[in-house]
Formats: structure tokens, C-alpha cells, sequence
């Protein structure tokens, strides 16, 4: 594998050169340890398939969702306008994210504020460069391994993308097993609606055990997501468990990326 | 004299339909209490929504055997309508079974409300068993209090009541159609293949006493219609009226995507370039950001409230509920609703302007219960009327938010962290491509 090369907008529009695609990295994506090498992973396949692709860098801003689920419109909007007048600025076409609450965000709320772009999730992505032949996944790495798959609530039941992600997932020749609640009968992890970012209200159990439960139940190897968030909550799902040993919980991006040896 | 039954029957129908169109009315100036919303776009898809999920039923197949059984009382209650026509025509102009010139059409037809009248009373029958011994946990909720529970424990009483009723009617009526002295007033007509297995229960009763079974079931049955008819507006059982209008209204956008807010675009685009023409000034008192009380949510989050029938669903599906939290998205609806009621009670008696010093947040929702929803859509995915709990919760955030400044500490901490470095996290901003340069572990 060649040295990962993440340019930036501004340098490659400093070069003259515009991008395929801008790959919005998100806060978690950008910060989170966990979460980067999820972003590592997606960075890593872009390449490999020959993507002209960007990120905005420094110059990315939180797209406001937690503002907006918590109530907050007034910073949700101040940071769509902000993001919405750099985008625009860089005439910005198409965007990937590896963050369900990026995609719904930029997807279904910018565009009356005036950010108009045409927004995929990376699974969706991926789905696309592995039809293609941009992408392929070699040998059989996870050959007989169980995989459930947790659906995002802001990719699932928010924006109907259920099938994506299920159909990378049987690419790794892996054995999927669903789990009972799934697609739009799936349950959250209880990171939504800005939830990722207080305590809890008082209650008798944490939202992400009793996924994590839900999870446990199909006796995977691995739980693959595709949300940053979903992926914190449900590792500490699995933690709880003292399970970790033998459960790891993937994102899709990475268990594409091993499977192509990168 | 002979009249004064027909002059009877037609003072209840007029007594009723007045009643109900009052009631109906009141309900609808309350929906309109509520803000502005435009949902008249896309009629196509929005009847193709009603055919499939108020008509078809189509959310209720999460459980089919429940299904099943909600269709039964559904197509009773539709079809059995129809001999509702015929009642109303024999009750005014005092005729009896006036639709029999129909012939074998007629036959079929009674045959078959009788066998859709037995479907009803089993199927109600099961409903009382699963919320009464069962115990089906979403109608045991905590919000279930007396009154609700008793509300739907009424509804599934009358319709067995109305059904049995309307057999036994069937019943005196076959045996009195057999009578030679009876030829004229009860002729021969209709087919009975359920009835005609009670009739022996009346063997040996005198003509006289069929007679009057017949008739008292006769009455029996079409005052608990009208009974029925007026206790609509205050039940949960509304939703058979406004499952059509709520399902047709619903919300067709994808379920993440959240309004925004108009008048806060307006001020945002202002402070970002200060040059831009202000937009002309909206009139009339400054509008609550969010919702404090019903009439800052919109028409259709009432409308909501109105339309749900306490099924529980929407709570049953919602993870902050499943462990233990305060928050039930069905309570939020029975609360829009109890809400609702109330200032329409306080305008009937004090005029248009009335306050009672009361709201929706903080006397009927708490704040605890709104920070407790991962806004994940379950409830609204699951509702079978296409209910919005979801979009009522986010108003009521945005007061507390906006008007009230009363967010968890946490999320402040996260506001101001957005503010500040553009992240939830308090991480500069500088360091946003940090990541490319390290790698893993």
C-alpha cells in the first residue's frame, strides 16, 4: 500500500484541479481515536480505487446536527450557513461521509438553507466502486465468520438505506446473520438526538446494552455499523458484556479495507 | 299515535348529527390553534399514503394476527353501515327491512353483516382479553390511567353490545317472519345463518314477547349508534374518523430531515452579511421559537394528538421507554391532545384570548422526558395513523433551548464547543486533519 495522500480542497484547488468527491470527515471521523481510523480506512479505499478525492481539512465544520436534535436552530443554522458558503465557494458537487448524522444533515437539511450537493454515504460509495470494479475485495478473510449488521438510525429509518450496507457486507463471502429488530424495526444505539453527549435520563438500563443484547443474540464474530457513534456506544455495549475478546465491532469502511488487504 | 315512534327516532337523529357536527367543529378550530404548515403539496402520493396505511391498514402487518382482527372490526364496522341506512329509513318512515325488495341481493347482504357481526364480537372479545387478562404490556403503561384504559374497555363493550343486538333482533325477527298473524308487519326477508343458531333460545316465547325483544333490540341497537356517534369527539376512538385526514397530511419528507426554522434563517443570513436587505418584518406578536404550548406546534402535530387511539405502539418501540425512562411518545400525543381539550374548554367559556397560566411544557411535558428522545424515529415509524411524536418533542426542545435556555449542562458545553471550535468536542479546530498523518493504534 502506497503512502495515504489526503489532499486538501484548497490545496487542490490551489493546483487547479477539482475533485470527484469531497469526503466530509465529521467531527467524530476527525477527532474520535476510534472513529479516525474508521476515516483511515475510507481515506485508504478512495485511493485504492483511483478516487480524485478531497477533505475541506481545517476549514470543516461541524454540520450542527446535535445542535439542531438537541433545539438549538439558531447555532444549527450559523453552522450550515458557514459550511453552506464554504462548499459553494469551492463549488462543491458531490460529498461522501462516513457519518449517517453528516449524511442526513447535509442530505436533507442544507439544501433549503442553499447547499445543494448530491450526498452519498460511504457505504453507498463503496457499494458503487465495488460494482464498478474500481474496488475488489480478494480472498476469503472472513470466510465463515458471523457478522450481524446494526442499521443507523439516521441512515436506516431516517433516509431508507437499508440495503447497502447488508450487500457489502455478503461481498465478504462472511456468514450475515440479521438480528430480530433490524432495517426500520431496527433499534437505536442511544447516541441520537445529541444524546452521544450528556448522561442519560434516569432509567433502569442504557439504550446501548440492550442493543448490544440484541446484538449478542446472533453470536457474531463481528458487529458491523456504519456510524461512528453507533460504533462508541456498541463497543461499550460489548465492554459491558466483557465480550470484547472474542466480539470486535466494525465499521463497514474497515471491514472493506481488510478485506482488500489494506 | 301511531307516529310517535318515527317522531322520536327522527328527534334523536337530528339530536345527534347537531351534536356531533358541534363536536367535530370544536375539534377542528382546536387543530387550527395550531401554527402554519403547508402540506398540500404532492396529492398523488398522498392519497396512494391513504389507500395503503389509513384504508389498507398496511402498518398494522407488524403483527398479523392483531391485524387480522382490526380488520374484521373495521370491515364490520364499514359493511355493517350499510343495514345503519336501512335502519334509518325504517325508523322515519316506519317500514320494516325497507331495502328487502332487493330480493336474493338482500338475503346475501344480511347473511353476510351476520356473519361480520359474530367476526366483530369475536374479535372484541379477544381485544378485551389481551388488555384485561393478558395484560399486553403497552396498555399498561403509566400513562394508561383510569380513564384510558376505561375508554377503550367502552368502545369494545358497546360494539359486542351493538353486535349481539343486532343478532338477537335477527333472531325474534326470523321466528316473528314464521308467524301467520304477523305476515304483514314482519315479512319474509333476509337470510340468518348465525342468528338462526341462537333462535332456539326463544322457543317457546309468546308472539308477543318476540315482539318485544325484536323491537327492544331494534332500539337498542340504533340509540347505542347514536350513543356511540356522540361519544366519538371525546374517545381515543376518534381515530376512525381522522385516520384519513392524519394519514393523508402525513409527512412525506424522509424522517431525519427536521424543519428549519424560517425566522432564525432570516437573522442568521443578517449576521453573516450585514449588507443583505432585512426581510420584510412578520406581523403580529414575535412567535415563540418552539413550542411552550399547543398553539406553537403546528396544525398537524394536534391533529396528531386527536388522531391517536392510546395503541401504544409508538411507545413499545421506543428505546428511551424499553429501559425505563420517563419519556412515552404515546403520552406526548395524549398529552397534545388533553392540552388541546383544555384551551378549547377555556375559549368556549372566556373568549379567544383566554390564558389560563397553563402550558404543555412543564404542566403536562416535562423537560425530562424531552431530553430523553434519541430523536431514532421508532415511534414514528411504527404508528399506524403516521402520528409525528417525534416532530412535537423537537418544538418543545427548541423552547426549552431557544426561549428558555434550559438545556442540560452537557449539551451547553456542546453548544458552546461548536460555537467555538466547530466540534461537540473541545478539540481546535487546527487539528481537524490530524488524523491522515497518524496511523493506526
Amino acid at each position: 500500500m502506497s503512502e495515504l495522500i489526503v489532499p486538501s480542497l484548497a490545496e487542490m484547488t490551489a493546483k487547479g484541479e477539482t475533485p470527484e468527491v469531497l469526503f466530509w470527515v465529521g467531527c467524530a471521523g476527525s477527532f474520535d481515536d476510534r472513529a479516525k481510523k474508521i476515516t483511515r480506512s475510507m481515506a485508504k479505499l478512495l485511493q485504492k480505487a483511483n478516487v480524485k478525492f478531497a477533505v475541506l481539512g481545517t476549514e470543516e465544520s461541524c454540520t450542527g446536527d446535535p445542535a439542531k436534535r438537541a433545539g438549538n436552530e439558531f447555532l444549527f443554522q450559523m453552522q450550515a450557513f458557514t459550511n453552506i458558503q464554504v462548499m459553494n465557494a469551492y463549488q462543491v458537487k458531490k460529498i461522501v461521509t462516513t457519518c449517517p448524522h453528516c449524511f442526513n444533515t447535509l442530505k436533507n437539511e442544507y439544501p433549503e438553507l442553499g447547499g445543494n450537493y448530491e450526498v452519498m454515504h460511504h457505504t453507498q460509495l463503496l457499494q458503487q466502486l465495488l460494482n464498478e470494479g474500481k474496488l475488489s475485495i480478494e480472498g476469503g478473510k472472513f470466510k465463515g465468520k458471523r457478522i450481524t449488521y446494526h442499521d443507523a438510525c439516521y441512515l436506516g429509518r431516517a433516509n431508507d438505506v437499508y440495503e447497502a450496507p447488508r450487500d457489502l457486507i455478503e461481498r465478504l463471502d462472511s456468514e450475515f446473520v440479521e438480528m430480530k429488530r433490524s432495517k426500520a424495526k431496527g433499534l437505536c444505539c442511544g447516541a441520537g438526538g445529541a444524546q452521544m453527549f450528556k448522561e442519560p435520563e434516569k432509567g433502569n438500563k442504557d439504550v446501548n446494552i440492550e442493543r448490544t443484547e440484541d446484538a449478542l443474540e446472533t453470536s457474531p464474530d463481528i458487529i458491523a455499523t456504519g456510524c461512528p457513534f453507533c460504533n462508541t456506544m456498541l463497543t461499550d455495549g460489548v465492554k459491558n458484556k466483557e465480550k470484547e475478546g472474542s466480539i470486535k465491532v466494525f465499521d463497514l469502511a474497515e471491514l472493506i479495507a481488510q478485506a482488500s488487504d489494506l | 299515535m301511531q307516529f310517535i315512534p318515527n317522531i322520536v327516532f327522527a328527534l334523536l337523529l337530528i339530536a345527534t348529527s347537531v351534536f356531533f357536527v358541534k363536536q367535530v367543529g370544536k375539534i377542528r378550530r382546536n387543530i387550527l390553534l395550531g401554527r402554519e404548515l403547508d402540506r398540500s403539496d404532492n396529492s398523488a402520493l398522498r392519497w396512494k399514503t391513504m389507500f395503503l396505511v389509513a384504508i389498507g391498514q398496511s402498518k398494522m402487518m407488524a403483527n398479523p394476527l392483531v391485524s387480522f382482527l382490526h380488520i374484521l372490526v373495521y370491515v364490520g364496522f364499514i359493511i355493517i353501515n350499510i343495514e345503519v341506512i336501512e335502519i334509518v329509513i325504517d325508523g322515519l318512515f316506519a317500514q320494516h327491512r325497507f331495502l328487502s325488495f332487493m330480493g336474493a341481493f338482500y338475503d346475501f347482504l344480511i347473511g353476510s353483516f351476520e356473519f361480520l357481526a359474530l367476526g366483530v364480537i369475536f374479535a372484541c372479545a379477544i381485544f378485551l382479553i389481551r388488555r384485561n387478562v393478558l395484560k399486553v404490556k403497552r396498555f399498561w403503561n403509566k400513562e394508561m390511567t383510569s380513564w384510558p384504559r376505561s375508554d377503550a374497555n367502552i368502545i369494545l363493550c358497546t360494539e359486542i353490545l351493538l353486535m349481539s343486538a343486532f343478532l338477537i333482533m335477527n333472531a325474534t325477527d326470523a321466528s316473528l317472519q314464521n308467524l301467520v298473524i304477523y305476515q304483514d308487519d314482519y315479512i319474509k326477508a333476509g337470510s340468518f345463518p348465525i342468528s338462526s343458531i341462537i333462535a332456539p333460545l326463544f322457543e317457546g316465547f309468546t308472539p308477543k314477547a318476540l315482539v318485544m325483544i325484536e323491537r327492544f333490540c331494534w332500539w337498542f341497537h340504533i340509540i347505542g349508534i347514536f350513543a356511540f356517534i356522540c361519544y366519538l369527539p371525546i374517545s381515543k376512538h376518534f381515530h376512525i374518523i381522522l385516520a384519513f385526514p392524519n394519514v393523508y397530511y402525513s409527512n412525506l419528507k424522509p424522517k431525519g430531515e427536521f424543519t428549519n426554522i424560517v425566522e432564525v434563517s432570516n437573522e442568521v443570513k443578517l449576521m453573516m452579511d450585514p449588507s443583505a436587505t432585512p426581510p420584510p418584518a412578520i406581523e403580529g406578536a414575535p412567535k415563540t421559537f418552539g413550542a411552550k404550548d399547543v398553539s406553537d406546534l403546528s396544525w398537524k402535530s394536534i391533529m396528531d394528538g386527536y388522531t391517536c387511539t392510546e395503541c401504544g405502539r409508538c411507545t413499545a418501540a421506543c428505546p428511551a421507554n424499553q429501559t425505563g425512562k420517563l419519556l412515552s411518545p404515546r403520552k406526548i400525543m395524549m398529552d397534545v391532545r388533553d392540552r388541546a381539550e383544555e384551551v378549547g374548554k377555556g375559549i368556549d367559556k372566556n373568549g379567544k384570548d383566554f390564558s389560563d397560566g397553563k402550558s404543555l411544557v412543564y404542566d403536562y411535558v416535562t423537560p425530562e422526558e424531552l431530553w430523553a428522545c434519541t430523536s431514532c424515529n421508532a415511534c414514528t415509524e411504527a404508528c399506524p395513523v403516521n402520528n409525528d411524536p417525534l416532530a412535537a418533542i423537537i418544538e418543545m426542545r427548541r423552547f426549552l433551548v431557544m426561549e428558555k435556555s434550559e438545556a442540560p449542562q452537557e449539551l451547553n458545553n456542546v453548544f458552546t464547543n461548536i460555537e467555538n471550535n466547530g466540534a461537540p468536542w473541545q478539540f481546535s479546530m487546527a487539528d481537524r486533519l490530524k488524523w491522515a498523518s497518524e496511523s493506526d493504534k
